[in-house]
């Protein structure tokens, strides 16, 4: 651990992946802004790899106010080992306040690890993060400008708010798709500060035979508007419907978990704690009961419109809108209204007044 | 050759299965009516040891850090063909965090000498994945996280990676810690066999609750004498759970519990559901325009 260091930087972890920075630091990098800013100190992007010094600029145009940029022949393919060596050094000689990774594969081997060897505390998979205060119950000790790491548990039936008061930095991965995207100011200046890579004494490990990535067939995350089916939909048939609904609204398609099981649509459609993090503006749940797993994915949703036949089903808890009945004759009905357009015009003109 | 496997699993709340009758009138979680089960991934992890075992020879320990009620986690392991189960229990590791459950974990392997350990990729009550990498490190041990598939030859490991978008073949030095995931393999049910000789197997500190409960008037000193009187017949008998305390791991409790905690619970809001709240159409040709209609009106489609 480090000591408790009041004027230390927010550092957000900048993951990439064959030189891409993926998503998740950008993502990291809006929310590390707005944390760096409430507390006065600089947001810094910290990026290991080879061959990657272009992506600094990026991170700098997407928030960063600097770029700790570890370069290294050894550090081509992420390995927990070296990683970890290089983070850590760097948390020591920096003594950063916060410490951000995504809740990715790859961050969820990174951080606790970095963590354990730091004896810091770290919170998984955080969906919200603030600056806050905090008083230790047994002590009275009163705490100002902690960071807040909030995260659903328990399967996600309760939200715990987490924090570190005296172990250092405060460290927490973020859950993928839950934090607005950073857009690039063009001409935002920043600095690349070059990190020395002190890897000497460290044999590797672990040596990658293969590496196989694909990727992934749906952008769930980019999407408007999200139709998705539960396991009432009942058949990969009954699916076919809700495509059609999301190519009618330009739309995307996304699936439960017991949907995906059922094998009604593709794992890569799978929306919820096990799948991906949507918030679009427009969710339809269609034959979805709501699981908390599922509703962890989703109901940060701007509109969630709720079609089932159980009217006590949980996915009317966190609807905006309801319809109760048969998915099967609502879907076809809803693409025959949107189809044929001049009634929803009347309706529309209707709801204005 | 033969590898010394370790396996660390969780008894855990099923949080999976929350019910009508797990909840409570205001819409939160009563966890008490929730049954308590052998955490899921930690039956591939259990799975993936016991492989290794019927193909290499060896022995498979599991381990479990908790409350005495965790001892049906380590007979169901019995069951399915551990060869040893350790219960890991002291009221002062109560509120460790990962960090500290890391660090009493890391003691208890120590004893055990292992090869390989295997653990759960991540636990259903916390979800948080961070014990297993965290155990590696304290080990000095090589993670290999999201293990889907496992080759040994002498003391190199081939492993397959589940990454999330796609997979990886690492190839690593043992001794080594694996998180196992679901897709791992098909966890064996339990074997009939071994549930009637193990079904007895009782640790120290459930022998000692059964004594109090059977002879309520002894003294404490022969309360004491037959417990100890009793483990002995099933250690003899091979139906010992081992138990072990702080003390017996030599921890450093300033590391343990909540002193070696460094997260701290600040809040905890139970989500309730309102119900009700939505603004509800008929699935009427008319119902499905207007509210198209509505949608249409505040810019979220069209």
């Amino acid at each position: 651990m480090i000591e408790v260091n009041r004027q230390g930087e927010v550092w957000i972890y900048a993951e990439q992946e064959a030189g891409k920075l993926s998503d998740v630091p950008l993502e990291l990098l809006s929310k590390g802004r707005e944390l760096a800013d409430q507390l006065k100190v600089p947001l810094a992007a910290v990026l290991l790899g080879k061959n990657v010094s272009d992506l600094a600029g990026q991170l700098i145009l997407h928030g960063a106010d600097k770029v700790y940029l570890a370069e290294d022949p050894a550090l081509a393919h992420y390995q927990t080992a070296s990683y970890t060596k290089v983070v850590c050094d760097l948390i020591i000689y920096r003594k950063p306040q916060i410490c951000l990774f995504g809740a990715t594969p790859l961050g969820r081997d990174l951080a606790p690890t970095i963590a354990s060897c730091m004896r810091c505390g770290l919170t998984a998979d955080c969906t919200d993060l603030e600056i806050g205060e905090h008083t230790e119950p047994s002590t009275k000790e009163h705490l100002s400008n902690l960071l807040l790491q909030i995260r659903p548990a328990f399967g996600g039936n309760i939200i715990a708010t987490i924090v570190n008061p005296h172990r250092w930095p405060q460290m927490a991965t973020v859950r993928e798709g839950v934090m607005r995207m950073s857009t690039p100011t063009p001409g935002r200046n920043g600095v690349t500060i070059r990190c020395p890579v002190n890897l000497s004494g460290l044999t590797l490990p672990v040596e990658v035979l293969e590496s196989h990535r694909r990727p992934k067939k749906v952008n769930l995350k980019g999407a408007r508007i999200i139709v998705a089916g539960g396991a009432g939909v009942g058949s990969r048939e009954n699916f076919r419907q809700l495509w059609d609904l999301a190519n009618i609204l330009g739309g995307a398609v996304g699936g439960s978990r017991a949907a995906v099981d059922l094998g009604y649509v593709d794992h890569d459609h799978q929306i919820g704690q096990t799948g991906t993090t949507v918030r679009p503006a427009l969710y339809i749940a269609c034959g979805l009961s709501g699981a908390v797993q599922h509703r962890a994915g989703m109901q940060e949703s701007a509109k969630i419109l709720a079609i089932n036949n159980d009217k006590d089903a949980p996915i009317f808890g966190i609807a905006h809108y309801g319809i109760v009945g048969n998915l099967n004759e609502v879907v076809p009905r809803m693409i025959k209204a949107i189809r044929s357009g001049a009634s929803i015009e009347k309706a529309a003109q209707a709801a204005k007044a | 050759m033969g590898y010394n496997c370790v396996v660390c699993v969780k008894q855990v709340p099923d949080t999976k299965r929350i019910t009508g009758q797990a909840m409570k009138e205001d819409g939160t979680v009563n966890r008490a009516a929730l049954p308590a089960v052998f955490n899921p991934e930690d039956l591939n992890a259990l799975e993936a040891a016991l492989r290794v075992r019927d193909e290499h020879g060896g022995t498979v320990t599991v381990i479990t850090m908790g409350l005495p009620a965790a001892c049906e986690v380590l007979r169901d392991a019995l069951f399915r063909g551990a060869d040893a189960v350790v219960l890991v229990t002291d009221r002062r590791a109560a509120a460790s965090d990962t960090l500290a459950t890391s660090y009493i974990l890391s003691c208890a392997a120590k004893k055990l000498h292992p090869d390989l350990i295997f653990c759960g990729r991540q636990a259903i009550d916390g979800d948080t994945a961070q014990v297993g990498p965290q155990l590696a490190e304290k080990l000095g041990f090589t993670l290999i996280t999201y293990l889907e598939d496992l080759k040994l030859d002498g003391r190199v490991a081939t492993a397959r990676r589940n990454v999330g978008n796609g997979y990886e073949v690492v190839r690593a030095r043992l001794p080594a810690l694996f998180t196992v995931v679901e897709s791992a393999n098909h966890p064996r049910p339990t074997a009939v066999k071994r549930a009637m000789k193990s079904k007895k197997a009782r640790a120290p500190v459930e022998v000692a609750k059964a004594v109090d409960t059977e002879l309520p008037s002894a003294t404490p000193e022969a309360k004491a004498v037959e417990t100890k009187k009793r483990c002995a017949e099933l250690a003899a008998r091979g139906l010992q759970i081992m138990q072990w305390n702080l003390d017996d791991l030599q921890a450093d409790l300033s590391w343990c519990g909540g002193a070696g905690s460094p997260t701290k619970v600040h809040r905890i809001q139970s989500i309730v559901l309102a119900g009700g709240d939505y603004k509800e159409f008929p699935p009427t040709e008319d119902g499905v325009t207007r509210l198209l209609g509505e949608l249409i009106e505040d810019h979220t489609i069209g």
